[in-house]
């Protein structure tokens, strides 16, 4: 009779604390790539601040009705603009600050490659 | 005199960043949450300051041609400011309608607040723990909302209402 009861009692001490603790670890996550709009460069998991506390109210509450990150991060972003989250999506106003890193470090390579086979050719003349 | 491509390529580059520098420092950097204007309202339900069995929704804002929702608290010094607007816009103006939504304050607080300097509301909630102002894209009170019919902001106005914004408001709801 009392084996009936493991598996709940397993459940109860094993895996619910293993599921909060990972559902926390979640929404820290979210609170750290949000951005405090009333502090001075602190996220909303940093800050004490009241408008931190409601951010926080309202991702958990998201959260718990089974919604994802990005649908929690777009009902923001559709209420405060982009600037509430620090990674900003990929779209046609901010494409130069994504590509161009990379165009750089292309450009970069060629101009080297350039040199280097320039100052070879002058060695070698 | 030969140039080459590396340096042609060197000052391309100098170029462009000097350009995006230079259109960069000419961006406005101050943040608001005015360029939401255009956005519609939805999920909004707010319940009354002194009868929790009554409310309004989104259903009672299309009812309005124009509303303007403004949050206040009794402890925002500036909310003292504009409430003689707010008081003019209700007395001079039929076409709209003035919801004031009581923002992280005790309810006698408010109350008394009202009673002291006029009720311009039409109706007042409670958004006791913040949640509604989210909504609204609030971050900081007093800040004023006007929808339209259509639950689509027309204007925000962060910050008090003053003269200017008064008029501004007059102006749109002509």
């Amino acid at each position: 009779m009392k084996i009936k009861f493991l598996p709940f009692i397993a459940y109860l001490f094993f895996v619910a604390p293993m599921q909060a603790s990972n559902d926390q670890a979640r929404l820290l996550e979210v609170y750290k790539n949000l951005r405090c709009l009333v502090c001075q460069g602190q996220s909303i998991a940093d800050s004490n601040s009241d408008f931190a506390a409601t951010i926080k109210l309202v991702v958990q509450d998201q959260f718990n009705e089974g919604k994802t990150e990005d649908e929690i991060y777009k009902f923001l972003i559709s209420k405060y603009g982009e600037w509430i989250v620090y990674q900003p999506t990929f779209n046609k106003n901010n494409f130069l600050l994504w590509a161009l890193p990379y165009a750089a470090l292309i450009f970069g390579g060629f101009i080297t490659f350039f040199l280097v086979r320039g100052a070879k050719n002058n060695k070698v003349n | 005199m030969k140039i080459s491509i590396s340096k042609i390529i060197i000052f391309i580059f100098v170029i462009f960043f000097l350009l995006v520098f230079w259109k960069g420092l000419k961006l406005n950097n101050n943040y608001d949450t005015k360029s939401l204007v255009g956005n519609r309202i939805s999920n909004f339900e707010l319940t009354k300051i002194d009868d929790n069995n009554k409310f309004i929704t989104e259903e009672d804002l299309k009812k309005s041609n124009y509303t303007l929702i403004n949050f206040f608290a009794s402890w925002c010094a500036p909310c003292r400011d504009e409430h003689n607007y707010l008081l003019n816009l209700s007395k001079e103006n039929t076409k709209i309608k003035i919801i004031g939504i009581n923002f992280k304050d005790k309810k006698i607080n408010a109350i008394n607040f009202l009673k002291e300097l006029g009720n311009p509301y039409n109706f007042v909630g409670a958004d006791k723990n913040g949640k509604i102002s989210i909504l609204f894209g609030i971050y900081g009170i007093p800040e004023s909302v006007l929808i339209n019919h259509d639950l689509t902001v027309i204007k925000k106005i962060v910050g008090p209402i003053d003269q200017f914004q008064y008029n501004e408001i007059l102006n749109l709801i002509k």
